[in-house]
């Protein structure tokens, strides 16, 4: 039992590195993505819509699995290609080195894309509802236009998108554990091997049972976040 | 220049879509000079204002704001410009638009602190002494969502005088309020006119302009129909277009 929980525990540090890094980096990535969906830029507003429509309209697990193994596949076809014309070894290997990273990392990648894409959409919500007004306030008082953003905008979208980022983030716990279908060795795949090797469900329950207490800090968490940003209507 | 003009507007149009919304209009405003605009919905009124503040383009004409030339024949001088003109004026909304996240000290000094780069405690000074004026001391930490709309409208007010404009525009200020509320707001204006504030008032409240406004502007259908000083456009109209208009408010 205590080998187990504390295969357990090393799976969830799995978990939290993919959850935080994830959060970390598709945050701020999302911002420009929402950008781009209001461009008045008619190629790269469609470029974006392609981008949300392709990451939210197919399934995070096909994601995983594609982007770990494209690059490798990629690799191949350009091997077989092109090995007759050149030759040279160092220059294969390099190619394979760049054209190629480990399932963490992949993991991360197709995280990031994907949970952006949702949060630029929640970003292009806030931002949309904020009033005219502001705005034209903002530019009567002679404020510029990023001072206009950062101090009057964005602190207003903060507030409105928090109770639709909370259901992300919250999610986003629960998502850690497709990790494991590229065999990245997150909190479910290791309740699964020590239920493999125990004959037992137990160790998946008691993946549930962690899997709660960590949402259930998320949430405490995000409500505090909510409850400091409602001294405003 | 004739810089005793604060505002000069020579032959100003502006268009949504098809519809010609201003129609060559020409005014100037006098230093010290109080102006009502007044008309039925749809006139031009605001949109006016909005362009005198940079807050819609003009299609062509001309805008000077006391030594800056914003337009010249419907072409927009450089950023620079621009903002250095829209700063020399201010402008007070019909549903206020203040700040919902900062306090109400805040809405008055985030302005002066960032864009006129005031040192913090000066901002402070002068909001306090504005919002001592506006009766309105005791709100200072208060968020706006905490107060009347009277009190929004007097700090919406105030934070447009903080940064010292040479010209303060209303675009129907007491629209949102109700009839106890709008004397508030009236009081105000009343004592900034005393004061010699070089104002430009788009109302409905044809008292008031006629008792605080040296000169009526009557507008309709993106024209100047009429124009004087205001006791007598409003006692007294010559064009059958302003009796008529006026004939509905008289019968309330």
């Amino acid at each position: 039992m205590a080998k187990m929980l504390g295969i357990m525990f090393e799976g969830m540090t799995v978990s939290l590195e993919v959850f935080f890094l994830t959060l970390l980096f598709a945050l701020p990535l999302a911002l420009p993505a929402a950008f781009g969906r209001m461009s008045k830029n008619w190629a790269l507003r469609k470029l974006v819509t392609l981008y949300l429509l392709v990451m939210r309209g197919t399934p995070l697990i096909l994601q995983l699995i594609f982007i770990y193994f494209a690059p490798k596949y990629f690799f191949r076809l350009l091997f077989e290609s092109f090995s007759g014309f050149i030759e040279s070894e160092g220059f294969w290997n390099s190619l394979r080195f760049l054209l190629s990273w480990d399932r963490f990392t992949a993991v991360i990648i197709a995280f990031v894309l994907n949970y952006a894409a949702y949060f630029a959409e929640i970003y292009r919500g806030g931002i949309e509802a904020i009033p005219r007004g502001q705005y034209e306030a903002a530019k009567v008082l002679g404020f510029t236009g990023s001072q206009t953003f950062v101090r009057i905008i964005l602190p207003q979208v903060l507030k409105r998108i928090l109770p639709a980022a909370a259901n992300e983030i919250i999610t986003l716990v629960k998502d850690t554990a497709l990790a494991q279908v590229i065999g990245v060795a997150e909190l479910f795949h290791a309740a699964q091997n020590a239920s493999a090797r125990e004959f037992s469900t137990l160790p998946i329950f008691v993946a549930g049972v962690f899997y709660f207490f960590m949402n259930w800090a998320v949430s405490y968490a995000l409500t505090r976040c909510e409850k400091k940003l409602s001294y405003y209507s | 220049m004739d810089t005793s003009e604060v505002i000069k507007i020579e032959g100003l149009r502006k268009s949504f879509g098809s519809l010609a919304v201003l129609k060559d209009i020409s005014f100037s405003v006098q230093r010290g000079e109080v102006v009502a605009v007044i008309g039925p919905s749809g006139s031009g009124k605001s949109t006016l204002l909005r362009c005198v503040n940079h807050l819609e383009l003009v299609e062509a004409g001309s805008i000077r704001i006391s030594d800056s030339v914003m337009v010249k024949d419907g072409v927009y001088a450089h950023a620079d410009i621009l903002r250095s003109a829209c700063l020399k004026t201010g402008l007070v909304f019909q549903n206020f638009n203040l700040f919902p996240h900062f306090s109400v000290l805040r809405n008055i000094t985030e302005a002066q602190v960032r864009v006129l780069r005031r040192k913090p405690a000066q901002a402070k000074e002068r909001a306090m002494s504005l919002l001592e004026k506006m009766g309105l001391v005791d709100k200072a930490a208060s968020y706006p969502c905490e107060l009347s709309g009277g009190q929004q409208q007097r700090v919406c007010i105030a934070r447009a005088l903080a940064l010292d404009p040479e010209v303060l525009f209303f675009d129907e200020p007491t629209s949102a309020l109700d009839p106890e509320l709008t004397g508030e707001i009236l009081k105000v204006i009343r004592k900034l006119a005393e004061e010699k504030m070089t104002m430009v008032i788009v109302t409905h409240e044809m008292a008031f302009a006629r008792d605080v406004a040296d000169r009526a502007l009557f507008m309709d259908g993106g024209r100047f129909v009429e124009e004087g000083g205001a006791a007598e456009l409003l006692d007294n109209p010559q064009q059958e277009r302003t009796k008529a208009f006026l004939r509905r408010f008289g019968g309330q």
